[in-house]
């Protein structure tokens, strides 16, 4: 029995494809994807160039000129040897989960959209902070820019459409989109509700590993003051 | 290599950044990779070797050490001490030459590539420029005034030169730019929903390239496609060539500094064969979407492969001999 089922691969374009495992966000089935990922990362088939986790999904860079055969496409070369991935149960190590404390300043300062939120979702401000540093969340997966979390799930009673506009935001803005909560890793537009703002540098381009999140790990945040957020800040330079 | 005058956006690519899109790091690497691929073939370098990317207006460059270079891509009439220099040859440089661009001709990107390997540090595993993070290519920026560029190693051939500004070198690539405007796709994940007649209005109808057209992506403006549901999608990943439909009904091809993963419908996918067409148009410019096979699609990319191998050794061949019968 194939550990992965069920599931489906279609192309994306000519040199990817996506192993999809439904248009929904669980726990579960993200927990899939990376078990995956790891498998096929350990692996490390000369013919996959890349390989991308998110939600539900992962997608396999190949190379089309390397694999190239006259009776066959390389998409379908390269399903075969999926398929026998696939269905190999391996008894990985359980990937390392990093577990995170996260200080979070969640003054109006910060929290340019923390009024909105309370007050479109009959909370009061105190509320909203208490609610989202009760829970730990996931690092469901990476994307938009280079050390951006997409985690979740936040408490229904906090979740909030994105704004429909973006607007430039600060490295460390914390925010909410939906169910999803996450930190802006460097200065950018973006649409998400910000609630507050890290110190914690999410992104060090310096470093040899950048990112401070990999898909899997959790996060916890907790609140800081003001004063609190100025202290990191100057201990950090 | 000095900077004498700032370009519009000119930087360091090669053919992108893969290993690291789990972490939302973006590959980057030149948009139109046949021509950038090519520069460095017809120098006899690794395909891979790291390029400059040139917008117009571009930057002037002022060579303080001799070289041979190389331009491919689009024509913005480049010149050396003000006398006109062909593209897709190797020419030798002279110490003090001077290499403008004067006038944006055909295309919207060219690619430079240097016969010395230029002093850079891999970010990564690449030396692609990510504009977003300040990162790779030349201090993760675009080229400024006075930016100096250096060579790893040295290159004399001033008895090659004869005091001459510049040589063009004997050998060339023939009738590489293709212009066409019928540009080919596969279908996409979320191809169906779009409706019978959006599908149809996609193939006949033709697509403008609006001013909203960058290194992330190009926004179309056509006729708007309806799609027959209202679902949501989750963010999975989005590659160079994704066509999505955005809410408004309007469609955008996500380019070489695409985002990793992203949440519209992926109506279709252009070829890899003809992003290098793709890249080379500009704002204004229109484009026809034309289906085709995955088992065509497939074979474009084994050809050009396959054809700039072909010219890599031959010119690696021609250099060696070249250089060895005039030093």
């Amino acid at each position: 029995m194939n550990p992965y089922q069920p599931y489906s691969i279609f192309p994306l374009g000519d040199s990817a494809l996506t192993i999809d495992f439904g248009n929904f966000i669980s726990e579960d089935i993200n927990k899939k994807v990376l078990q995956l990922f790891h498998h096929l990362k350990t692996v490390a088939d000369k013919n996959i160039i890349d390989l991308v986790p998110a939600y539900s999904s992962l997608t396999v860079y190949y190379d089309v000129a390397f694999l190239h055969h006259p009776e066959k496409t390389a998409f379908e070369s390269i399903t075969e040897i999926l398929e026998r991935l696939l269905s190999q149960r391996l008894d990985l190590p359980q990937h390392q989960i990093n577990r995170f404390e996260i200080p979070v300043c969640y003054s109006k300062k910060f929290a340019i959209d923390i009024d909105h939120l309370s007050q479109q979702n009959h909370l009061s401000t105190d509320e909203v902070i208490q609610i989202h540093t009760s829970k730990t969340y996931k690092v469901y997966m990476l994307g938009f820019l280079p050390g951006f979390t997409y985690m979740g799930e936040v408490d229904p009673r906090i979740s909030i459409p994105r704004k429909p506009t973006p607007v430039k935001l600060p490295s460390g803005a914390v925010g909410i989109a939906g169910m999803q909560t996450g930190i802006y890793p460097l200065e950018s537009p973006g649409g998400w509700q910000i609630i507050g703002r890290t110190p914690t540098k999410v992104f060090r381009k310096e470093n040899k590993c950048p990112v401070l999140f990999y898909p899997g790990d959790e996060v916890k945040f907790y609140s800081i003051s003001e004063d609190e957020f100025e202290n990191y800040q100057a201990r950090r330079t | 290599m000095r900077i004498t005058r700032q370009g519009v956006l000119d930087t360091i690519q090669d053919l992108g950044r893969y290993g690291y899109q789990y972490l939302g790091v973006n590959c980057n690497g030149a948009m139109d990779k046949f021509s950038m691929q090519l520069a460095n073939t017809l120098l006899g370098k690794d395909l891979n070797s790291p390029v400059f990317e040139i917008h117009f207006p571009a930057s002037r460059i002022l060579f303080e050490k001799e070289t041979i270079i190389c331009i491919t891509g689009a024509d913005f009439l480049p010149t050396i001490n003000d006398q006109p220099v062909p593209l897709d040859r190797p020419i030798a440089v002279s110490k003090k030459g001077i290499l403008n661009f004067e006038k944006m001709q055909t295309g919207s990107r060219c690619y430079l590539s240097v016969f010395n390997e230029i002093k850079l540090n891999k970010w990564m595993n690449s030396y692609s420029t990510n504009l977003k993070s300040g990162t790779g290519g030349f201090q993760g920026r675009n080229l400024l005034k006075n930016d100096v560029i250096l060579f790893e190693n040295g290159l004399n051939i001033s008895k090659l030169l004869h005091e001459k500004d510049f040589l063009v070198f004997p050998w060339k690539a023939n009738d590489v730019v293709d212009t066409r405007n019928e540009i080919e796709f596969l279908i996409g994940s979320e191809w169906h929903w779009l409706t019978k007649e959006a599908q149809e209005t996609f193939q006949e109808h033709w697509f403008q390239i609006t001013n909203e057209a960058d290194r992330m992506g190009y926004q179309l403006a056509g006729q708007v496609l309806e799609v027959q549901n209202n679902e949501q999608l989750i963010s999975s990943a989005v590659s160079f060539g994704t066509v999505q439909l955005l809410p408004n009904g309007q469609l955008i091809i996500l380019m070489a500094d695409h985002q990793t993963a992203g949440g519209y419908p992926r109506v279709a996918q252009v070829v890899t064969a003809h992003l290098s067409i793709l890249a080379q148009k500009k704002p204004n410019d229109v484009i026809r979407f034309k289906m085709t096979t995955l088992e065509e699609a497939e074979k474009k990319i084994v050809n050009q492969k396959k054809y700039l191998l072909q010219l890599q050794n031959a010119c690696k061949f021609r250099m060696e001999e070249f250089l060895n019968a005039h030093l």
